[in-house]
């Protein structure tokens, strides 16, 4: 399942959703707001999504993980919205019945997400300038508005 | 021929047009002559390259012809994660 969610996301509640007798190993991974990107500190992050293609190409990531990787089943599930330091921004679970392909999916799957799935990212900086995470251009203002 | 094309944009492109979504008519036959078009009138500071595009809520090759009723997304590059 890959889900965009307007709520807080529910760590636990997902982990017990993948709960299974056949598996040995749980591998998750949480993408938290950081404080600081390329030098700047940032105050407050805006996700958006096109959902309906996100969650789309979400399932594609999450198949091909299972083609790669012997999986038993995996989770992804990517917050939109307004985001504060600390908030969990994506969640990726994934259950195996040994560690090494755990691992291996759950990092392919918040790999290829990053890359692939259309989900953008404006950072809000502490001196009031905003930018649009990967949409600069050559001599803008990084796709974004100066403070 | 003239079509009608719904238009959503997202992150950068939404604030640089103004705007959600719009129900344009064009004569472009194609994805990329149409971003093309929308561009040169709302200076969007993306090229092309540096884009995808959707068609019906799947991505199209951006040679892709346009037909009646089509709902079309410019997609920035992403930042998920």
């Amino acid at each position: 399942m890959f889900k965009i969610s307007d709520q807080p996301i529910d760590p636990a509640a997902l982990q017990h959703q993948l709960r299974d007798p056949r598996a040995g190993a749980c591998a998750t991974f949480e993408g938290w707001v950081r404080n600081r990107n390329d030098g700047q500190a940032v105050e407050a992050l805006d996700y958006e999504a096109y959902a309906p293609l996100a969650e789309k190409e979400g399932a594609r990531i999450l198949g091909e993980a299972r083609e790669k990787f012997s999986v038993l089943n995996a989770i992804c599930v990517h917050r939109i919205g307004s985001l504060q330091l600390g908030d969990l921004a994506v969640w990726v679970g994934v259950i195996a019945e040994h560690r090494g392909d755990a691992f291996g999916a759950c990092r392919y799957i918040i790999d290829e997400a990053k890359a692939r799935v259309p989900i953008w990212k404006k950072e809000h900086y502490a001196d009031g300038g905003t930018v649009w995470i990967n949409c600069a251009t050559r001599g803008s203002a990084a796709g974004g508005t100066p403070p | 021929m003239t079509k009608t094309i719904h238009v959503q944009y997202f992150a950068i492109l939404r604030e640089q047009r103004g705007l959600a979504q719009e129900k344009l008519t064009t004569a472009t036959a194609t994805a990329a002559e149409f971003y093309d078009e929308l561009r040169g009138r709302h200076g969007f500071t993306l090229e092309a390259g540096r884009l995808r595009v959707a068609v019906n809520d799947e991505f199209v090759p951006w040679g892709a012809p346009l037909r009646e009723g089509d709902r079309l997304v410019f997609i920035p590059p992403v930042a998920g994660g």
